[in-house]
Protein backbone atom coordinates (compact mmCIF):
# COMPACT_ATOMS: atom_id res chain seq x y z
CA UNK A 1 0.00 0.00 0.00
CA UNK A 2 3.01 2.38 0.73
CA UNK A 3 4.92 1.39 -2.06
CA UNK A 4 2.03 2.39 -4.24
CA UNK A 5 1.61 5.59 -2.98
CA UNK A 6 5.43 6.21 -3.25
CA UNK A 7 5.33 5.09 -6.63
CA UNK A 8 2.07 7.72 -7.16
CA UNK A 9 4.10 10.21 -5.73
CA UNK A 10 7.11 9.84 -7.61
CA UNK A 11 4.99 9.95 -11.09
CA UNK A 12 3.11 13.11 -9.78
CA UNK A 13 6.26 14.29 -9.45
CA UNK A 14 8.54 13.04 -12.01
CA UNK A 15 5.68 14.71 -14.59
CA UNK A 16 5.40 18.06 -12.98
CA UNK A 17 9.13 18.69 -12.06
CA UNK A 18 11.24 17.24 -14.11
CA UNK A 19 12.48 19.06 -17.59
CA UNK A 20 12.62 15.55 -19.51
CA UNK A 21 13.35 15.61 -23.22
CA UNK A 22 15.00 18.98 -23.53
CA UNK A 23 11.98 20.47 -22.39
CA UNK A 24 13.18 24.10 -21.33
CA UNK A 25 10.60 24.88 -18.63
CA UNK A 26 9.04 22.68 -16.11
CA UNK A 27 5.39 21.62 -16.06
CA UNK A 28 4.49 23.07 -12.59
CA UNK A 29 6.33 26.69 -13.67
CA UNK A 30 4.02 26.78 -16.84
CA UNK A 31 0.74 25.80 -14.92
CA UNK A 32 1.35 28.40 -11.85
CA UNK A 33 2.14 31.29 -14.55
CA UNK A 34 -0.58 30.59 -16.72
CA UNK A 35 -3.09 30.43 -13.35
CA UNK A 36 -1.06 34.03 -12.57
CA UNK A 37 -2.17 35.58 -15.80
CA UNK A 38 -5.58 34.28 -15.46
CA UNK A 39 -5.97 35.71 -12.23
CA UNK A 40 -4.53 38.94 -13.04
CA UNK A 41 -6.78 38.87 -16.37
CA UNK A 42 -9.94 38.54 -13.39
CA UNK A 43 -8.64 41.30 -11.66
CA UNK A 44 -8.39 43.88 -15.06
CA UNK A 45 -4.40 43.77 -14.08
CA UNK A 46 -3.38 46.89 -16.23
CA UNK A 47 0.27 45.05 -17.38
CA UNK A 48 -1.78 41.72 -18.57
CA UNK A 49 -4.35 43.88 -20.80
CA UNK A 50 -1.40 45.69 -22.73
CA UNK A 51 -0.22 42.38 -23.02
CA UNK A 52 -3.45 41.20 -24.53
CA UNK A 53 -3.43 44.28 -26.64
CA UNK A 54 -0.18 43.78 -27.77
CA UNK A 55 -0.81 40.39 -28.58
CA UNK A 56 -4.09 40.86 -30.60
CA UNK A 57 -2.65 43.73 -32.58
CA UNK A 58 -0.50 40.68 -33.58
CA UNK A 59 -1.90 37.58 -33.66
CA UNK A 60 -5.49 38.94 -35.66
CA UNK A 61 -3.50 39.76 -38.81
CA UNK A 62 -1.58 36.47 -38.09
CA UNK A 63 -4.63 34.82 -37.77
CA UNK A 64 -6.57 36.72 -41.22
CA UNK A 65 -3.19 35.37 -43.69
CA UNK A 66 -3.17 31.79 -42.13
CA UNK A 67 -7.12 31.91 -42.82
CA UNK A 68 -7.02 32.81 -46.35
CA UNK A 69 -6.90 29.22 -48.00
CA UNK A 70 -9.99 28.24 -45.12
CA UNK A 71 -11.54 31.08 -46.28
CA UNK A 72 -11.48 30.93 -50.27
CA UNK A 73 -12.37 27.13 -49.17
CA UNK A 74 -15.57 28.36 -47.55
CA UNK A 75 -16.21 31.02 -50.69
CA UNK A 76 -15.76 28.38 -53.22
CA UNK A 77 -18.55 26.28 -50.82
CA UNK A 78 -21.02 28.90 -50.77
CA UNK A 79 -20.62 29.62 -54.59
CA UNK A 80 -21.11 26.35 -55.65
CA UNK A 81 -24.34 26.45 -53.98
CA UNK A 82 -25.35 29.59 -55.47
CA UNK A 83 -24.64 28.34 -59.00
CA UNK A 84 -26.64 24.85 -58.15
CA UNK A 85 -29.75 27.12 -56.91
CA UNK A 86 -29.44 29.91 -59.74
CA UNK A 87 -32.55 28.85 -61.60
CA UNK A 88 -34.60 28.88 -58.16
CA UNK A 89 -33.31 31.46 -56.80
CA UNK A 90 -34.00 33.69 -59.98
CA UNK A 91 -37.70 32.91 -59.59
CA UNK A 92 -37.96 33.79 -56.39
CA UNK A 93 -35.91 37.18 -56.60
CA UNK A 94 -38.13 38.31 -59.28
CA UNK A 95 -41.27 37.52 -57.93
CA UNK A 96 -39.60 39.48 -54.82
CA UNK A 97 -38.25 42.06 -56.82
CA UNK A 98 -42.01 43.48 -58.29
CA UNK A 99 -43.75 43.20 -54.61
CA UNK A 100 -40.94 45.60 -53.27
CA UNK A 101 -41.45 47.76 -56.40
CA UNK A 102 -44.88 48.05 -54.88
CA UNK A 103 -43.66 48.58 -51.61
CA UNK A 104 -41.07 50.68 -52.20
CA UNK A 105 -43.47 53.68 -53.60
CA UNK A 106 -45.00 53.90 -50.04
CA UNK A 107 -42.06 53.66 -48.15
CA UNK A 108 -40.55 56.26 -50.26
CA UNK A 109 -43.65 58.64 -49.24
CA UNK A 110 -43.01 57.34 -45.27
CA UNK A 111 -39.83 58.40 -45.18
CA UNK A 112 -40.11 62.05 -46.39
CA UNK A 113 -43.31 62.61 -44.30
CA UNK A 114 -40.92 60.95 -41.17
CA UNK A 115 -38.33 63.69 -42.25
CA UNK A 116 -40.85 66.35 -42.15
CA UNK A 117 -42.13 65.30 -38.70
CA UNK A 118 -38.60 65.03 -37.20
CA UNK A 119 -38.02 68.96 -38.29
CA UNK A 120 -41.22 70.00 -37.20
CA UNK A 121 -40.01 69.09 -33.48
CA UNK A 122 -36.28 70.41 -34.80
CA UNK A 123 -34.60 66.44 -34.01
CA UNK A 124 -32.45 64.53 -35.97
CA UNK A 125 -30.59 61.65 -35.92
CA UNK A 126 -26.44 61.80 -36.27
CA UNK A 127 -24.38 58.64 -37.53
CA UNK A 128 -21.04 58.10 -37.77
CA UNK A 129 -20.00 55.57 -40.54
CA UNK A 130 -16.76 53.63 -40.53
CA UNK A 131 -16.11 50.76 -43.17
CA UNK A 132 -14.03 47.68 -42.30
CA UNK A 133 -12.93 45.04 -43.21
CA UNK A 134 -13.75 41.00 -41.63
CA UNK A 135 -10.41 40.02 -40.35
CA UNK A 136 -11.35 37.05 -38.87
CA UNK A 137 -14.83 35.41 -38.50
CA UNK A 138 -14.49 32.57 -36.67
CA UNK A 139 -17.58 30.22 -35.91
CA UNK A 140 -16.48 29.00 -32.59
CA UNK A 141 -18.35 26.76 -30.63
CA UNK A 142 -17.88 28.99 -27.73
CA UNK A 143 -18.04 32.56 -28.90
CA UNK A 144 -19.88 34.26 -31.77
CA UNK A 145 -17.62 37.05 -32.47
CA UNK A 146 -15.69 38.61 -35.57
CA UNK A 147 -12.14 40.81 -35.18
CA UNK A 148 -12.60 43.84 -37.61
CA UNK A 149 -9.52 45.78 -39.18
CA UNK A 150 -10.49 49.67 -37.38
CA UNK A 151 -9.67 50.25 -33.94
CA UNK A 152 -9.08 53.14 -31.12
CA UNK A 153 -6.96 54.78 -34.40
CA UNK A 154 -9.95 55.01 -36.45
CA UNK A 155 -12.06 56.30 -33.50
CA UNK A 156 -13.75 53.26 -32.75
CA UNK A 157 -15.73 52.86 -29.17
CA UNK A 158 -16.74 50.19 -27.13
CA UNK A 159 -20.95 49.23 -27.82
CA UNK A 160 -20.62 51.01 -31.61
CA UNK A 161 -22.81 48.68 -33.90
CA UNK A 162 -21.79 46.42 -36.39
CA UNK A 163 -23.88 46.74 -39.58
CA UNK A 164 -24.03 44.76 -42.72
CA UNK A 165 -25.62 46.92 -45.69
CA UNK A 166 -28.27 47.52 -43.63
CA UNK A 167 -29.15 45.01 -41.21
CA UNK A 168 -27.78 44.98 -37.54
CA UNK A 169 -25.37 41.93 -36.67
CA UNK A 170 -23.67 42.74 -33.63
CA UNK A 171 -21.66 45.18 -31.26
CA UNK A 172 -18.12 46.30 -30.24
CA UNK A 173 -16.93 44.65 -27.26
CA UNK A 174 -13.22 44.80 -27.59
CA UNK A 175 -11.24 48.15 -28.93
CA UNK A 176 -7.15 47.80 -29.90
CA UNK A 177 -5.21 50.38 -31.54
CA UNK A 178 -5.45 48.95 -35.04
CA UNK A 179 -8.73 46.49 -34.83
CA UNK A 180 -11.40 45.66 -32.53
CA UNK A 181 -13.73 43.05 -31.70
CA UNK A 182 -17.25 42.38 -32.08
CA UNK A 183 -20.06 39.99 -30.28
CA UNK A 184 -22.82 38.98 -33.02
CA UNK A 185 -26.35 39.09 -32.27
CA UNK A 186 -26.13 34.88 -32.44
CA UNK A 187 -23.97 34.85 -29.50
CA UNK A 188 -25.08 33.85 -26.08
CA UNK A 189 -24.45 36.43 -24.29
CA UNK A 190 -26.11 39.04 -26.98
CA UNK A 191 -28.86 41.20 -25.57
CA UNK A 192 -30.44 43.77 -27.07
CA UNK A 193 -33.69 45.71 -27.01
CA UNK A 194 -36.05 45.58 -30.16
CA UNK A 195 -39.54 46.06 -31.37
CA UNK A 196 -41.83 43.84 -32.99
CA UNK A 197 -44.03 45.10 -35.68
CA UNK A 198 -46.37 45.73 -36.83
CA UNK A 199 -47.88 43.99 -33.44
CA UNK A 200 -45.56 46.76 -31.96
CA UNK A 201 -44.18 44.82 -28.87
CA UNK A 202 -41.68 45.73 -26.83
CA UNK A 203 -38.78 42.35 -26.00
CA UNK A 204 -35.19 41.40 -25.59
CA UNK A 205 -33.25 39.69 -28.55
CA UNK A 206 -30.67 36.90 -27.41
CA UNK A 207 -28.62 34.89 -28.66
CA UNK A 208 -28.54 31.17 -28.35
CA UNK A 209 -24.88 30.15 -29.82
CA UNK A 210 -26.65 28.68 -33.04
CA UNK A 211 -27.54 30.55 -36.36
CA UNK A 212 -30.89 31.99 -34.91
CA UNK A 213 -31.79 33.94 -32.09
CA UNK A 214 -34.41 34.09 -29.67
CA UNK A 215 -37.01 36.27 -28.27
CA UNK A 216 -37.19 37.02 -24.49
CA UNK A 217 -38.89 38.97 -21.70
CA UNK A 218 -42.08 39.42 -23.23
CA UNK A 219 -45.66 39.19 -21.38
CA UNK A 220 -47.48 35.90 -21.62
CA UNK A 221 -50.27 37.46 -22.97
CA UNK A 222 -47.80 38.46 -26.12
CA UNK A 223 -46.59 34.83 -26.94
CA UNK A 224 -49.71 33.49 -28.56
CA UNK A 225 -49.53 36.60 -30.54
CA UNK A 226 -45.97 36.15 -31.62
CA UNK A 227 -47.17 32.41 -32.55
CA UNK A 228 -49.63 33.35 -34.89
CA UNK A 229 -48.20 36.70 -37.12
CA UNK A 230 -45.29 37.24 -39.42
CA UNK A 231 -43.46 39.69 -37.37
CA UNK A 232 -40.33 41.39 -38.55
CA UNK A 233 -37.78 42.67 -35.32
CA UNK A 234 -36.03 45.94 -35.20
CA UNK A 235 -34.44 47.45 -32.53
CA UNK A 236 -36.17 49.86 -30.59
CA UNK A 237 -33.43 52.22 -29.88
CA UNK A 238 -33.81 51.35 -26.11
CA UNK A 239 -30.20 51.99 -23.93
CA UNK A 240 -29.78 54.79 -26.80
CA UNK A 241 -26.91 52.21 -28.10
CA UNK A 242 -28.12 51.64 -31.11
CA UNK A 243 -30.79 53.29 -33.52
CA UNK A 244 -34.20 52.37 -33.53
CA UNK A 245 -35.60 50.80 -36.67
CA UNK A 246 -32.54 48.74 -37.58
CA UNK A 247 -33.66 45.62 -39.33
CA UNK A 248 -31.99 42.61 -36.78
CA UNK A 249 -34.45 39.72 -38.67
CA UNK A 250 -37.95 37.65 -38.51
CA UNK A 251 -39.55 36.02 -36.59
CA UNK A 252 -39.45 31.73 -38.01
CA UNK A 253 -43.10 30.53 -37.82
CA UNK A 254 -42.60 27.60 -40.10
CA UNK A 255 -40.92 25.24 -37.37
CA UNK A 256 -43.30 23.26 -34.76
CA UNK A 257 -42.53 23.70 -31.54
CA UNK A 258 -41.96 27.46 -32.57
CA UNK A 259 -39.94 29.08 -29.05
CA UNK A 260 -40.19 32.54 -31.10
CA UNK A 261 -36.63 31.56 -32.65
CA UNK A 262 -35.14 34.69 -35.25
CA UNK A 263 -33.52 34.35 -38.65
CA UNK A 264 -31.27 36.95 -38.58
CA UNK A 265 -31.22 38.95 -41.71
CA UNK A 266 -28.08 38.83 -42.54
CA UNK A 267 -25.67 35.51 -43.03
CA UNK A 268 -22.98 35.88 -40.20
CA UNK A 269 -20.56 33.44 -42.33
CA UNK A 270 -20.75 35.46 -44.84
CA UNK A 271 -19.28 39.29 -43.92
CA UNK A 272 -16.64 40.66 -45.37
CA UNK A 273 -16.86 44.13 -44.44
CA UNK A 274 -19.04 45.64 -42.24
CA UNK A 275 -19.85 48.75 -41.35
CA UNK A 276 -19.37 50.40 -37.76
CA UNK A 277 -22.33 52.69 -36.57
CA UNK A 278 -22.44 55.43 -34.11
CA UNK A 279 -25.82 57.51 -33.44
CA UNK A 280 -26.27 60.40 -31.77
CA UNK A 281 -30.03 61.99 -31.18
CA UNK A 282 -29.95 65.56 -31.74
CA UNK A 283 -32.72 67.21 -30.24
CA UNK A 284 -32.94 70.96 -29.57
CA UNK A 285 -36.07 71.02 -27.64
CA UNK B 1 12.10 11.30 -52.77
CA UNK B 2 15.87 10.49 -51.42
CA UNK B 3 16.80 13.60 -52.66
CA UNK B 4 13.60 15.47 -50.68
CA UNK B 5 15.21 13.27 -47.50
CA UNK B 6 18.78 14.75 -47.80
CA UNK B 7 17.55 18.32 -47.71
CA UNK B 8 18.15 19.58 -44.44
CA UNK B 9 15.28 22.45 -44.53
CA UNK B 10 12.97 19.39 -45.04
CA UNK B 11 14.24 17.34 -42.10
CA UNK B 12 14.00 20.55 -40.35
CA UNK B 13 10.52 20.96 -41.26
CA UNK B 14 9.57 17.42 -40.33
CA UNK B 15 11.09 17.46 -37.32
CA UNK B 16 9.37 20.88 -36.59
CA UNK B 17 5.98 20.09 -37.57
CA UNK B 18 3.91 19.28 -34.63
CA UNK B 19 4.90 22.66 -33.56
CA UNK B 20 4.06 23.92 -37.06
CA UNK B 21 0.75 22.03 -36.80
CA UNK B 22 -0.39 23.42 -33.56
CA UNK B 23 0.23 26.78 -34.33
CA UNK B 24 -1.75 26.88 -37.44
CA UNK B 25 -4.38 24.83 -35.81
CA UNK B 26 -4.77 27.47 -33.22
CA UNK B 27 -4.67 30.27 -35.41
CA UNK B 28 -6.61 28.93 -38.18
CA UNK B 29 -9.12 27.35 -35.50
CA UNK B 30 -9.75 24.04 -37.57
CA UNK B 31 -12.69 22.63 -36.76
CA UNK B 32 -14.57 22.48 -40.15
CA UNK B 33 -17.02 24.84 -38.56
CA UNK B 34 -17.36 26.39 -42.08
CA UNK B 35 -19.16 23.03 -42.81
CA UNK B 36 -21.93 24.70 -40.71
CA UNK B 37 -23.05 20.95 -39.67
CA UNK B 38 -25.08 22.24 -36.34
CA UNK B 39 -23.68 19.04 -33.97
CA UNK B 40 -20.30 18.82 -35.19
CA UNK B 41 -16.75 20.11 -33.72
CA UNK B 42 -13.68 18.88 -32.37
CA UNK B 43 -10.85 20.31 -30.83
CA UNK B 44 -7.89 19.42 -32.86
CA UNK B 45 -5.32 20.91 -30.62
CA UNK B 46 -6.34 19.07 -27.52
CA UNK B 47 -5.94 15.96 -29.88
CA UNK B 48 -2.54 17.27 -31.24
CA UNK B 49 -1.09 18.10 -27.97
CA UNK B 50 -2.26 14.79 -26.21
CA UNK B 51 -0.72 12.63 -28.98
CA UNK B 52 2.69 14.25 -29.07
CA UNK B 53 3.39 15.05 -25.53
CA UNK B 54 2.21 11.33 -24.98
CA UNK B 55 3.96 9.27 -27.33
CA UNK B 56 7.21 12.25 -27.87
CA UNK B 57 6.94 14.96 -26.27
CA UNK B 58 10.57 15.68 -27.83
CA UNK B 59 9.25 17.18 -30.77
CA UNK B 60 6.40 19.37 -28.75
CA UNK B 61 8.09 21.78 -26.01
CA UNK B 62 5.72 23.25 -22.92
CA UNK B 63 6.92 26.56 -23.91
CA UNK B 64 5.77 26.26 -27.43
CA UNK B 65 2.39 24.72 -25.83
CA UNK B 66 1.96 27.81 -23.41
CA UNK B 67 2.14 30.13 -26.16
CA UNK B 68 -0.33 28.30 -28.52
CA UNK B 69 -3.02 28.84 -25.56
CA UNK B 70 -2.11 32.16 -25.42
CA UNK B 71 -3.13 32.97 -28.93
CA UNK B 72 -6.20 30.86 -29.22
CA UNK B 73 -7.22 32.57 -26.17
CA UNK B 74 -6.80 35.71 -28.54
CA UNK B 75 -8.05 34.38 -31.70
CA UNK B 76 -11.39 32.75 -30.08
CA UNK B 77 -11.75 35.60 -27.76
CA UNK B 78 -12.06 34.14 -24.03
CA UNK B 79 -9.83 35.74 -21.15
CA UNK B 80 -6.08 35.33 -21.69
CA UNK B 81 -4.51 32.19 -19.97
CA UNK B 82 -7.02 29.99 -20.01
CA UNK B 83 -6.35 27.19 -23.13
CA UNK B 84 -2.70 27.49 -21.81
CA UNK B 85 -3.82 26.32 -18.43
CA UNK B 86 -6.11 23.61 -20.34
CA UNK B 87 -3.40 22.56 -23.07
CA UNK B 88 -0.57 22.50 -20.45
CA UNK B 89 -3.04 20.31 -17.94
CA UNK B 90 -3.42 17.94 -21.21
CA UNK B 91 0.55 17.93 -20.66
CA UNK B 92 0.57 17.23 -17.27
CA UNK B 93 -1.73 13.71 -17.61
CA UNK B 94 0.72 12.61 -20.36
CA UNK B 95 3.27 13.01 -18.61
CA UNK B 96 2.05 11.54 -15.51
CA UNK B 97 0.48 8.31 -17.54
CA UNK B 98 4.33 8.19 -19.56
CA UNK B 99 5.40 7.79 -15.93
CA UNK B 100 3.36 4.88 -15.31
CA UNK B 101 2.69 3.09 -18.26
CA UNK B 102 5.70 0.58 -18.90
CA UNK B 103 3.83 -1.28 -22.23
CA UNK B 104 1.63 1.24 -24.39
CA UNK B 105 -1.99 0.13 -24.99
CA UNK B 106 -3.85 2.36 -27.35
CA UNK B 107 -7.54 1.74 -25.53
CA UNK B 108 -5.98 3.16 -22.45
CA UNK B 109 -4.44 5.55 -24.02
CA UNK B 110 -7.92 6.66 -25.57
CA UNK B 111 -9.99 6.40 -22.45
CA UNK B 112 -7.15 8.82 -20.90
CA UNK B 113 -8.14 11.03 -23.56
CA UNK B 114 -11.72 11.39 -22.59
CA UNK B 115 -11.18 11.62 -18.84
CA UNK B 116 -8.80 14.62 -19.95
CA UNK B 117 -10.93 16.11 -21.83
CA UNK B 118 -13.84 15.67 -20.06
CA UNK B 119 -11.99 17.43 -17.34
CA UNK B 120 -10.48 20.33 -19.23
CA UNK B 121 -13.71 21.28 -20.30
CA UNK B 122 -15.13 20.98 -16.93
CA UNK B 123 -12.53 23.63 -15.77
CA UNK B 124 -12.78 25.56 -18.75
CA UNK B 125 -16.87 25.68 -18.27
CA UNK B 126 -16.17 26.90 -14.78
CA UNK B 127 -13.73 29.20 -14.98
CA UNK B 128 -15.86 31.44 -17.80
CA UNK B 129 -19.21 31.15 -16.06
CA UNK B 130 -18.24 31.35 -12.49
CA UNK B 131 -15.13 33.47 -12.57
CA UNK B 132 -15.14 35.55 -15.97
CA UNK B 133 -19.27 35.57 -15.91
CA UNK B 134 -19.41 34.67 -19.84
CA UNK B 135 -22.25 32.48 -20.85
CA UNK B 136 -22.08 29.11 -22.31
CA UNK B 137 -23.10 26.19 -24.06
CA UNK B 138 -22.72 23.06 -22.36
CA UNK B 139 -24.68 21.36 -25.30
CA UNK B 140 -21.85 22.58 -28.03
CA UNK B 141 -18.93 22.05 -25.05
CA UNK B 142 -20.65 18.01 -24.77
CA UNK B 143 -20.76 17.54 -28.30
CA UNK B 144 -17.33 19.22 -29.05
CA UNK B 145 -15.99 16.48 -25.94
CA UNK B 146 -17.89 13.55 -27.78
CA UNK B 147 -16.05 14.28 -31.12
CA UNK B 148 -12.62 15.13 -30.09
CA UNK B 149 -12.77 11.76 -28.49
CA UNK B 150 -14.79 9.81 -31.19
CA UNK B 151 -11.90 11.42 -34.10
CA UNK B 152 -8.94 10.13 -32.00
CA UNK B 153 -7.65 6.99 -33.85
CA UNK B 154 -8.41 8.78 -37.09
CA UNK B 155 -5.67 11.53 -36.14
CA UNK B 156 -3.77 8.46 -34.40
CA UNK B 157 -3.22 6.88 -37.32
CA UNK B 158 -2.26 9.73 -39.15
CA UNK B 159 0.19 11.24 -36.59
CA UNK B 160 1.43 7.96 -36.43
CA UNK B 161 2.67 7.76 -40.11
CA UNK B 162 3.68 11.51 -39.60
CA UNK B 163 5.93 10.42 -36.37
CA UNK B 164 7.48 7.01 -38.23
CA UNK B 165 7.91 9.92 -41.07
CA UNK B 166 9.94 12.16 -39.06
CA UNK B 167 11.89 8.97 -37.35
CA UNK B 168 13.12 7.90 -40.69
CA UNK B 169 14.52 11.56 -41.75
CA UNK B 170 16.30 11.64 -38.24
CA UNK B 171 18.09 8.18 -38.84
CA UNK B 172 18.68 8.99 -42.66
Amino acid sequence: MVSSRDDFVIAIRSAFLKKSYQQKFSLLTLIFLSLIIIILGSLNFKPIQYVKIGINEVIYRSSFIVSIPENYIKKLDLQLKDHLNLYDNYKRNETTLNELKKEKLNNDFLVLENNRLRELINESVQSQDIYAKVLVDKDSPYLKSIVVNKGSKNNVKLGMAIVDDIYLVGKIIEVNYTNSRALLLSDLNSKIPVLLEPAGIHAVLSGTGKNYGVIEFTKEEYNQELSNKELVVYTSGYGGLFKSGLPVGKINNSKENNKNEINFFSDFRQLDYVKIVSYEMESEN
Amino acid sequence: MSSLNKNTFFKSLMFYFPTLILFLSVLNEIDFNYLAIEYFSFNFAYVLIFYWTLKNPYYLSYGSIFIAGLINDVVIGIPIGISSFCYLLICAVTAYLRNITLTPNFINDWLSLLVTILLINSIQVMSLDLIFSIEVNYMKYFINSGFTFILYPLFLFIFNSIENRIKFQKND
